[in-house]
C-alpha cells in the first residue's frame, strides 16, 4: 500500500529511487574500569587508524565529486586525528583513570568541544571546530564499537537520502551522480539540506517530521519536490504517472535554462521587461539564478521590521546600494518607500489604534506626517542612487497633491545633498504605485508628472473589490481577470503611454500565466514578480504573438466577468494550460 | 633552545587555513616546537592546541624549538608565516 509523507517543498523537482537511510547507528557505551592499559591503548589506536583510513577515501572521493574546496572539511578532520596532544590526553585519561577507550575519548573531545564553544571570541568559525572535533569522536567511537556509520561517500546505486537533518559534512560526501534528492525531518526551506539540494538542482522535501520513522532503508520513494510529497512504495501506476512528471520537469527546466541569459521576447521580437519582486539585499542571489532583468520591487519595509529600531541612513544606504549593484548595468532597481502601517507594525513606533487599518495611517501618508522617518529614507535612497539605475515609488498615493508632496520632499533633500557635494545619480526615477482605485481612475493627470507607475494588483484588487481575500467568506472577489480590474490597468497603461511614462506592474497578477497574454496585449512594459516565476513567464512570452494580444485585450475588457475572460483566454491562447 | 618572535599582522590572526598549515610545516621535524603567547605554551604540532591560543592581529607570539632540526625548523615556520601572510 502506497503511504503519502507530506513535508516542506523545498527543491524543485520529482526523484524515484531507494531510500537510503542517513541515521547513526546507536554508539552509546558503558564506561568501565580496564587492568591492561596496554592493550586499550592499542584498541584506541586501531580506531584512530581506521578512522583516518575512513577519512581519506571520503576526502578522495569527495575532492572528486564536489572540488578541493569542499573536501577541505575533511583534511580538518584528518588534523584532528593526527593531533599529538589529543591523543596524547585520551591515552593518560586511560593510563590516570584505568578506564576505557571510549569513555577516555568521551572526556577528552568533550572537553575541547566545550572549550571551543566557549571562546572569547567565539563564532562560527570556532563552532566548526567543536563541529569538526564530534565529527571525528563519532567516527573513532564507532569503530571502537564495531558499529559502521554511514558512508554516503561509498554510494554506488541511485538512491534518496532519508535524514533526520544533515549536516555540511554528510552533503559534502554526497555523490550526486547517485543521490537523486533529500528528505529530511526537520528544517524549512532555509535550512541546510534545503539550500544544497538548489545548489545540486535535486528535489527535496524537509520538516515532515516522520520521514526517518516512516521509511525503512530500501523501500521505493517518490518524492515529488514540486508539491512537497513523499510516496512510500508506490504501486507501478504511481510511478509511471510520476515518472511523466519527471520527464515534463526536466524538458520544462531545460528550456527555461536556455533562457536565463536571454531578454524577454514575444514570438513577434517585442522586447518586455521581466524583474522580480524582493524583500531583503539577500533576495538578489534568486534574481540573478533566474535571469530577471532587474528589480522591479524592493519592500523596505522589511529593513523596519527586522529591527529594533528606525533604520539609520547609513544602514538603509547600504542595502539600497547592494541591491543597486547587484543588478545588471542597464537594470533598473525601483525600491519603494517604506510601506508601514496596515498589517505592518512596528514595535518601536506606536501607532494609534485605527477601526480600519487598510484604509487608514499607512505607507506614503504616515510618510507625509513623519517627514523625519521619510527624510532619512530620502537621504539614503538619493545617495545610493549613484550605484545603479534607481526608479523610487511611492506606495498608496491617492491624489495628485500627496506625489506632490513628497516629490518636494525629494526634491529638498536632493538639492541638499548636491550642496554638500555628495555624489547622485543623474537619471533617478519617480514613479507611483497604482493601488487606490482613484489614483488608478485619474492616472492620465498623473501620468503627466510621474516618471512610472507600477500597479499593485493585490490592494488594488481588494480596494476596487472591497473585499479582503484573507476572509474566506468574501475571498471569491478577489478577481484579477475581472473585467473591472482589467480597465483599471488598462486605462493606467494607455495613460502612461500617452505621456511617454512607462507602466510596470508589480503584483502577483504580473506572473500569472492567465493574465499575461492580456497584459502583453495592452502593451504593459515591465512585469515585475517572484524570482522563481520568471523563467516560466519569459518561456511563455516566447510563444505568444504581442501583437495578435491586442485583440484579445480588448475582448477581454469587453467581457461580462471573470471566469468570461479566463474562458477567451484559454481559448485564443492555446499556449496557457 | 631556539626561538623567534612573530608579530602577527593578519586580520585574522591564526587561523584556519594558517593555522593549518603551521601545524603541517611544524610536523614535519622531529624537535619538540612550542607556541607561545601571553604567558600560555601549545604544541605547535596540535592544530587543537594552536587555535585555542586564539591569537589574533597585533599579538607577539614566541616560537621555540628544541631538537636536531631546531633551526631547520624554525625557518621553514618562518617562511610559511611569511608566505600565509601572517608576519611581515
Amino acid at each position: 500500500m502506497t503511504k503519502e509523507i507530506k513535508g516542506i517543498a523545498a527543491s524543485n523537482g520529482v526523484a524515484i529511487a531507494k531510500a537510503y537511510k542517513l541515521e547513526d547507528p546507536d554508539l552509546s557505551f558503558d564506561t568501565r574500569t580496564i587492568d591492561d592499559v596496554q592493550a586499550e591503548k592499542g584498541r584506541l589506536e586501531a580506531a584512530f587508524s581506521a578512522s583516518k583510513a575512513d577519512l581519506e577515501k571520503i576526502h578522495d572521493k569527495a575532492v572528486e565529486t564536489m572540488g578541493e574546496e569542499a573536501a577541505e572539511v575533511f583534511n580538518a578532520h584528518i588534523m584532528v586525528l593526527a593531533d599529538p596532544e589529543f591523543t596524547g590526553a585520551i591515552e593518560q585519561a586511560i593510563e590516570n583513570d584505568s578506564v576505557n577507550a571510549e569513555t577516555a575519548l568521551k572526556q577528552v573531545s568533550d572537553m575541547y568541544i566545550t572549550m571551543f564553544e566557549g571562546m572569547a571570541d567565539s563564532n562560527a568559525y570556532m563552532a566548526e571546530r567543536a563541529a569538526d572535533i564530534r565529527d571525528v569522536t563519532k567516527r573513532v567511537l564507532s569503530h571502537l564499537l564495531n558499529k559502521t556509520l554511514p558512508n554516503p561517500a561509498l554510494i554506488d546505486e541511485e538512491v534518496i537520502i532519508v535524514a533526520h537533518d544533515m549536516t555540511p559534512s554528510d552533503t559534502a560526501q554526497l555523490d550526486r551522480k547517485y543521490v537523486k534528492g533529500f528528505i529530511t525531518d526537520i528544517g524549512g526551506r532555509t535550512a541546510h539540506a534545503a539550500i544544497m539540494a538548489r545548489t545540486l538542482e535535486i528535489p527535496a522535501i524537509v520538516g515532515t517530521e516522520t520521514a526517518t520513522a516512516d521509511i525503512a532503508d530500501g523501500d521505493m520513494l517518490v518524492l515529488d519536490g514540486l508539491d512537497g510529497v513523499v510516496l512510500q512504495n508506490p504501486s507501478d501506476d504511481e510511478i509511471s504517472t510520476y515518472q511523466q512528471k519527471a520527464n515534463d520537469y526536466a524538458d520544462q527546466k531545460a528550456e527555461w535554462a536556455k533562457l536565463k541569459d536571454e531578454k524577454t521576447l514575444s514570438a513577434d521580437g517585442q522586447h518586455f521587461t521581466l524583474a522580480a519582486n524582493i524583500g531583503t539585499p539577500k533576495d538578489l542571489d534568486g534574481v540573478l539564478e533566474n535571469g530577471a532583468e532587474g528589480v522591479g520591487l524592493y519592500r523596505t519595509e522589511f529593513l523596519y521590521m527586522d529591527s529594533q529600531e528606525l533604520p539609520s541612513e547609513e544602514e538603509q544606504f547600504e542595502a539600497y546600494k547592494q541591491v543597486l549593484e547587484g543588478v545588471g548595468p542597464d537594470e533598473n532597481v525601483t525600491i519603494r518607500t517604506m510601506d508601514i502601517g496596515g498589517d505592518k507594525k512596528l514595535p518601536y513606533l506606536p501607532l494609534p489604534e485605527e477601526e480600519n487599518p487598510f484604509l487608514g495611517y499607512r505607507a506614503v501618508r504616515l510618510s507625509l506626517d513623519r517627514t523625519d522617518i521619510f527624510r532619512t529614507q530620502l537621504r539614503a535612497l538619493i545617495r545610493a542612487s549613484a550605484y545603479g539605475n534607481l526608479w523610487i515609488m511611492f506606495p498608496m498615493v491617492a491624489t495628485l497633491n500627496e506625489f506632490r508632496a513628497a516629490r518636494d520632499i525629494f526634491n529638498e533633500e536632493k538639492q541638499k545633498l548636491v550642496d554638500e557635494g555628495v555624489k547622485i545619480g543623474d537619471n533617478i526615477k519617480l514613479g507611483i504605485m497604482i493601488e487606490v482605485p482613484a489614483a488608478a481612475v485619474l492616472a492620465d493627470k498623473f501620468a503627466q508628472e510621474v516618471d512610472f507607475f507600477s500597479i499593485g494588483t493585490n490592494d488594488l484588487i481588494g480596494y476596487s473589490m472591497a473585499a479582503d481575500r484573507g476572509n474566506d467568506k468574501v475571498s471569491y472577489l478577489y478577481q484579477p481577470y475581472n473585467p473591472s480590474i482589467l480597465r483599471l490597468v488598462n486605462f493606467v497603461i494607455k495613460s502612461a503611454h500617452k505621456y511617454g511614462k512607462i507602466a510596470a506592474m508589480c503584483g502577483e497578477m504580473a506572473g500569472d500565466p492567465i493574465a499575461v497574454p492580456i497584459l502583453m496585449g495592452m502593451g504593459l512594459d515591465e512585469f515585475s514578480m517572484s524570482a522563481t516565476s520568471v523563467l516560466s513567464t519569459r518561456s511563455l512570452m516566447s510563444h505568444l504573438n504581442a501583437k495578435d494580444l491586442e485583440g484579445l485585450a480588448e475582448k477581454a475588457i469587453d467581457a461580462e466577468t471573470s471566469e468570461d475572460v479566463v474562458k477567451l483566454v484559454k481559448q485564443e491562447v492555446p499556449e496557457v494550460k | 633552545m631556539e626561538s623567534r618572535e612573530f608579530h602577527i599582522v593578519a586580520e585574522a590572526g591564526i587561523h584556519a587555513r594558517p593555522a593549518t598549515l603551521l601545524v603541517q610545516t611544524a610536523s614535519k621535524f622531529t624537535s619538540d616546537i612550542t607556541l607561545s603567547y601571553q604567558g600560555k605554551d601549545v604544541n605547535l604540532k596540535s592544530i587543537m592546541g594552536v587555535m585555542s591560543l586564539g591569537v589574533g592581529q597585533g599579538a607577539d607570539v614566541t616560537i621555540s624549538a628544541e631538537g636536531d632540526d631546531a633551526s631547520a625548523a624554525l625557518d621553514a615556520i618562518s617562511e610559511t608565516m611569511e608566505a600565509e601572510g601572517l608576519t611581515k
